[in-house]
């Protein structure tokens, strides 16, 4: 047994389990990393497609890909055993989730039946929490709008998000919709966001009963009288016809434990700062020592140039004691 | 914080600055409109107003100036959305924040570095070159409890050994506590081991790197050539010549001390002719054991002798040599007798 690795006997099952410690500091920070959190910020997204994808799902996928550069990972290869439907066609899914720390994932396949198809769904604790199952229709990549390329909005920027439509309050599978393109189309919750920064927007209208026109546009700030800009909305990147087709709610008990949110939030503990009734806050400044003994003094010491000086002044007196006894004498 | 804004025609949107996100829960189509264009242009403008009233409140918080732009404190958000992992349960605590929290046992800042008396420095407090190293005790006095074959030095080893071990057990007993309810820390992870060992069943041995290398070498011995022509994986090494290495003596040698061949032949021949020479008297040692009595004998001697000639010591030695030659004799005519 190496150093790491401990055998111990747990007494509720006969397997022998040990415990593995990372002997890294990399690992380390990688597993505090994907640790669970009191407060959570960023969710991961894992693109995959099934045994048979079409030309626009293709598309769909890379350009949802590009929307997230920062927080998704790419699956490239058919993976013909995930039905997030069915019961046991989950495992791949979770396995997977569980192997990249991503708890939203979107997972695209092209059948007759169900043809450009899209299961968008999150995970509670590497297990399937929900899901909603769109079709893409109308789709229009990046590549076919025209616009001036400097508007072009940055990757990782926080976007606006604007839903239009009464569908999205009155019917239960825009409701889900809505709460998941939210949480996909959201990015890094933030605490401070710079203004000048600000140039992307997702615009998700609900067209009919079942079908959301979603389009991402790219902002541009134009002064106005205050100090408020005036916002235009300028058509830049994917957009396409989303039609919901099945989709399926979390359990109760899930749903509840899930929404649950730490109340407190531990405060960071600054180092040196104490705050005081009285006083107010109070900073501990540590200054090292002065070494005065070993300070090296400076060439022109006026105390050098008072001894030239008097050095100079008995020369001259001498001199003149001198002259004073060669014409005595 | 949802604030509610009024447009033209008195509709109120839904703000989450938190999120950016605006929801307009009032519009609707009552008509789609005839192109896609047009249907286009419509969420377009719709949008244009989520987003306008989104901003409204977003640049009228306070900002602080910084080196990129004006930055913004923003509001926590409001729509609730569920977790990605469950919440992380507190740390138990363990067996001796427990004693200590009974006692009130407060627990002391070290300092890194400690004075150290004997060599008058500041050295480490743990690691490497530390203080109170028991490598750097040079003496160890002696107590009356003290038994007589006991090595302190290897004692205190030992005790420390003890030490640790009892440590570590008690670290893997507040893992086991802290796994039990669940809350183990994030870097220690816990895997199952691959069969249990149950009985008398010794745990499947691992095989080495090097044996796993040797193991195909092994295999290619029982073909007909020897594994000499295998077809090789990309990256596998030859094998390892297993079994006695000859050595073979080089074409062009000196002579003299450099002679190997000789002193081959010679051994060999030596073994054999001893061999079946049917002696018990070993040759060789029985020179040298003549040899040092009479040198004993004869030092005996000078000294008694006080300084004597030196002549008479000269022939001495040549008296020896003439008896080795002289046991030699029947073994060198036997050798010639074998050629």
């Amino acid at each position: 047994m190496s150093n790491n690795e401990q055998t111990l006997r747990f007494c509720s099952s006969a397997i022998m389990m040990r415990i593995k410690t990372p002997k890294n500091g990399r690992v380390r920070r990688e597993l505090e990393k994907r640790a669970p959190k009191l407060v959570e910020t960023g969710k991961k997204t894992l693109i995959l497609q099934g045994t048979k994808t079409s030309g626009t799902l293709n598309g769909v996928l890379s350009e949802i890909y590009h929307l997230k550069k920062g927080g998704a990972v790419r699956f490239t290869r058919k993976n013909d055993n995930i039905r997030p439907f069915e019961s046991g066609g989950e495992a791949s899914l979770e396995f997977f989730s569980l192997k990249t720390d991503c708890s939203l994932f979107v997972y695209g396949s092209h059948s007759k039946k169900r043809p450009n198809n899209l299961v968008i769904g999150r995970m509670y604790d590497h297990h399937v929490y929900d899901l909603v199952e769109v079709g893409v229709e109308n789709f229009k990549s990046i590549e076919s709008f025209n616009y001036d390329k400097k508007m072009a909005p940055r990757v990782g920027s926080k976007p606006f998000i604007a839903f239009v439509g009464e569908g999205f309050e009155n019917v239960d599978e825009l409701k889900h919709l809505k709460e998941v393109l939210l949480d996909l189309l959201r990015g890094e919750v933030v605490e401070n966001i710079n203004l000048a920064g600000v140039d992307r927007a997702y615009v998700c209208t609900a067209i009919s009963l079942n079908k959301v026109y979603l389009t991402h546009c790219a902002l541009r700030l134009k002064k106005s009288g205050t100090v408020v800009p005036r916002m235009e909305l300028v058509e830049v990147g994917p957009s396409m016809d989303l039609v919901v087709r099945r989709h399926r709610l979390p359990n109760e008990g899930l749903r509840k434990e899930a929404m649950r949110t730490a109340k407190d939030q531990p405060k960071k503990k600054i180092k040196n700062v104490s705050s005081d009734a009285i006083e107010g806050t109070i900073g501990k400044i540590y200054i090292p020592d002065q070494k005065v003994g070993d300070v090296a003094l400076p060439n022109k010491a006026k105390g050098v140039k008072r001894e030239r000086r008097e050095a100079k002044k008995k020369e001259a007196n001498e001199r003149a004691s001198k002259k004073q006894r060669e014409e005595s004498e | 914080m949802t604030m509610e804004t009024e447009t033209q025609s008195q509709k109120a949107f839904h703000v989450d600055v938190g999120n950016l996100l605006a929801v307009n829960p009032f519009h609707s189509f009552p008509s789609l409109p005839a192109s896609r264009d047009e249907l286009v242009k419509e969420c377009l403008q719709e949008g244009t107003k989520l987003v306008q009233a989104v901003a409204d409140s977003l640049f009228n918080l306070p900002s602080t100036e910084d080196v990129d732009g004006p930055l913004v404190k923003l509001p926590p958000p409001t729509t609730k959305l569920p977790r990605e992992k469950h919440l992380p349960k507190p740390k138990p605590l363990t067996k001796w924040e427990e004693f200590a929290k009974k006692k009130g046992i407060q627990k002391r800042k070290k300092e890194k570095v400690v004075w150290d008396e004997q060599t008058g420095t500041w050295k480490r407090r743990f690691g490497y070159d530390r203080v109170n190293d028991d490598k750097d005790i040079p003496i160890i006095e002696a107590k009356m409890t003290d038994e007589p074959g006991v090595d302190p030095f290897a004692k205190r080893q030992d005790d420390k050994k003890k030490r640790v071990e009892k440590q570590e057990k008690n670290r893997l007993q507040n893992l086991k506590q802290a796994a039990k309810i669940g809350a183990l820390p994030s870097h220690v992870q816990l895997a199952a081991t691959a069969l249990p060992i149950t009985g008398t069943q010794a745990p499947p041995k691992k095989v080495t790197k090097d044996e796993l290398g040797n193991v195909a070498g092994m295999a290619a011995t029982s073909t007909a050539s020897g594994g000499k022509f295998d077809r090789k994986l990309p990256g596998e090494k030859p094998a390892k010549k297993q079994g006695k290495h000859r050595k073979f003596l080089p074409v062009v040698e000196g002579s003299g001390i450099g002679s190997r061949e000789k002193e081959q032949t010679e051994s060999v021949l030596n073994k054999l002719i001893s061999k079946h020479s049917h002696e018990i008297l070993n040759v060789g040692k029985a020179v040298t054991m003549y040899n040092v009595k009479k040198e004993k004998k004869s030092r005996n001697k000078r000294n008694q002798e006080g300084k004597s000639s030196s002549a008479t010591n000269k022939l001495k030695p040549k008296k020896q040599l003439q008896k080795k030659t002289g046991k030699k004799g029947p073994v060198s005519s036997k050798k010639g007798k074998a050629k």
